[in-house]
């Protein structure tokens, strides 16, 4: 006869005490194995749903990027030419060449078999002063387009201004109140005002436009312009270099600038694109998360409230025990068996409790989790958790739930161990 | 064996203190079957519990075996005291319910070890005739039965002291002589037998009577 025997004998002798104490441990560990499992569970599931968002956002959103590079590459971009030994700083500021170049050049570029430059505008510019009205002003002496032979004809973006004609900027004819369809002596010439622009905020504003040949004629450049702006350029992906190299295949003694680039426009679009998608996916993520947060806090208010009350009942249990083997007890106390032994025989009796209760709770859990990764087969139990996690909920498991029933079987147990041997045996 | 000097004890009762012994000095040598008699409430019980080192009297002194003084002792070396020395049977038998008969009388193993336990045990079921019941349940037993398994408990580790309470007071005469005649042998064998009883049957049987009134000793 030893104390596990004893044990033993008691259990089966008092099968529903024990099967109750049991029940509440197992639900204990159901609980806090079944929440564990739920949370692990749903950020597999999480990161499972997500990856999925993941590649399909990529997908859709390389197409999207694809469809804005091609629609911005329909735009192109604006290019300006100039004379190769033009000092970039100066032209920066002064926002015009201060060096000449043929006016053949523009010529020699549309005739050349260049693909990615579209409408060529030579112009002659030069800040100087309108002796008549005493104002300093930017002269822009244009031709307008020059057409490319080797591309299909388009709209030609600007329209070139007539010989004698004007086109003013805003601050120009509202200083002087000039209106269209007058006439005006330019550095001694007379011109017809053919159009007054709209305030536009930049140099414009004090822009006077005339025809190339005029500028010319005026300024005392006959054959001779300062720049060549190239509008709607084409290139692959905001390539600018590909697009200098070709210019100065055909015109070596210039320079290329890029001016108001859209492929800028077009990165930013992007951009803008794989901002949104990523937008989309952390707000799928937060979803998730904030989801995750809610059962987190459920589950930490509602485990510990099942902790407890498996914890009472196991207690409560563990005082009806004491209860109905007083006379057992103190028979045992009598014939001299010591109050550490009979506090033993209640906390091995909670221990077998706690490790059955703590089993079959992991195998409640274990089931709550096949059945629930069961309903969607793209979530296995291995997502869930390795090995390694299914050992670490068995420990827990176990080891908690023993914890938890020996802690409520720890008063029951004292109570059995200090009863007075000769008063229960008085009473009886 | 047993040395009681003037030992007092009272209870909390309804009305006030109640007093169970009233400075009552008491011998027991070996050998002798010591039958305490009286009306019931007199004392006699409490009594037994105090000489049996499990009641703590308010004055007075025990003495066991002219050694010991078990209330000088700590509560776990009064336990262990009682395994080596002393056995007890009750009118209630206070088996345990869930043990067979043998597993019962190897009971007093859980607090002491001792050698051949089987073999003692199985001498002692031969020897009280409970052979044909040595797997059953207490439930399953005859009181006589009963109190033969609690009688041969007692005597599972020799003790050199039995405080028999009313060890015959649920038994039928037939049983009842069974009884008192195995604690004549174990009084024979050189042990003592304190035992506590309003049965005059069963004061025969003692080598010594004391009559107890309102917890005094009448001598």
């Amino acid at each position: 006869m030893d104390i596990r025997r004893l044990v033993a004998k008691e259990i089966l002798h008092r099968k529903v005490n024990y099967a109750l104490s049991v029940i509440a441990t197992l639900m204990a560990a159901a609980s806090l194995i079944g929440a564990i499992v739920l949370l692990r569970e749903h950020d597999a599931r999480t990161s499972l749903i997500l990856s999925k968002k993941e590649a399909e956002l990529e997908v859709r959103m390389d197409r999207l990027q694809d469809d804005t590079r091609k629609a911005m590459l329909k735009l192109g971009f604006n290019l300006v030419i100039l004379p190769e030994d033009q000092n970039l700083a100066q032209w920066h500021a002064d926002d015009y060449s201060t060096t000449y170049m043929p006016e053949s050049y523009a010529d020699r570029l549309a005739a050349s078999d260049i693909m990615t430059v579209r409408h060529i505008l030579p112009s002659l510019q030069q800040k100087i002063l309108w002796s008549e009205r005493r104002k300093t002003i930017i002269l822009m002496g244009t031709r307008g387009e020059v057409p490319n032979i080797h591309l299909s004809p388009k709209q030609p973006l600007v329209q070139p201004v007539p010989q004698g004609s004007l086109i003013l900027g805003f601050e120009l004819h509202r200083s002087m109140d000039i209106k269209v369809g007058d006439e005006v002596l330019l550095l001694g010439r007379k011109f017809a005002v053919k159009k007054c622009y709209s305030q536009r905020g930049n140099k414009d504003d004090i822009t006077a436009w005339i025809n190339l040949k005029d500028a010319q004629e005026l300024l005392n450049k006959k054959g001779w312009i300062n720049a060549i702006l190239a509008l709607e350029c084409l290139c692959v992906d905001g390539n600018i270099d590909a697009v200098r190299k070709e210019v100065a295949s055909i015109l070596p003694e210039t320079q290329v600038i890029e001016r108001e680039s859209l492929a800028v426009a077009r990165e930013e679009a992007r951009k803008q694109v794989a901002g949104e998608a990523a937008m989309t996916l952390e707000k799928e993520e937060e979803g998730k998360e904030t989801l995750r947060e809610e059962r987190e806090r459920m589950a930490s208010i509602l485990v510990p409230v099942i902790l407890l009350v498996c914890a009472l009942w196991v207690a409560i249990m563990g005082f009806v025990n004491v209860r109905s083997r007083r006379e057992e007890i103190g028979i045992l106390r009598a014939v001299g068996v010591s109050s550490r032994r009979i506090f033993m025989l209640f906390i091995w009796k909670h221990i077998s409790i706690g490790i059955l209760g703590g089993i079959s709770g992991l195998l409640l859990g274990i089931l709550f989790a096949l059945f629930r990764t069961g309903s969607d087969e793209s979530v296995s139990l291995g997502a869930v958790g390795s090995l390694a996690f299914w050992f670490g909920m068995a420990a827990l498991a176990i080891i908690g739930a023993s914890f938890l029933a020996v802690i409520a079987g720890w008063i029951p147990a004292m109570i059995a161990a200090n009863q007075d041997p000769a008063e229960v045996l008085r009473e009886e | 064996m047993i040395v009681l000097r003037n030992v007092t004890k009272k209870f909390d009762g309804p009305n006030g203190k109640v007093t169970a012994l009233d400075d009552v000095t008491l011998s027991l040598t070996s050998g002798e079957l010591l039958g305490i008699t009286g009306p019931s409430g007199c004392g006699k019980s409490t009594l037994l519990m105090t000489a049996a080192g499990m009641l703590r009297p308010d004055h007075g002194d025990v003495q066991l075996m002219e050694t010991y003084h078990p209330y000088e002792l700590s509560p776990e070396q009064r336990c262990r005291l009682r395994a080596g020395l002393v056995g007890f049977v009750f009118q209630q038998f206070h088996l345990i319910p869930y043990l067979t008969v043998s597993e019962n009388i190897l009971a007093p193993l859980l607090s002491a070890p001792q050698k051949n336990p089987e073999r003692r045990a199985r001498e002692l079921i031969r020897q009280f005739g409970l052979e044909d019941r040595e797997d059953h349940l207490p439930s399953q037993l005859s009181t006589g039965e009963r109190q033969r398994t609690a009688l041969a408990r007692a005597l599972f580790h020799e003790p050199k002291i039995i405080f028999a309470d009313e060890p015959t007071g649920n038994l039928d005469d037939e049983n009842a002589e069974t009884v008192l005649k195995h604690l004549l042998w174990y009084v024979s064998t050189g042990g003592s037998v304190l035992l506590v009883t309003h049965s005059a049957r069963a004061a025969d049987y003692a080598t010594r009577i004391v009559k107890m009134k309102s917890g005094r000793l009448l001598m």
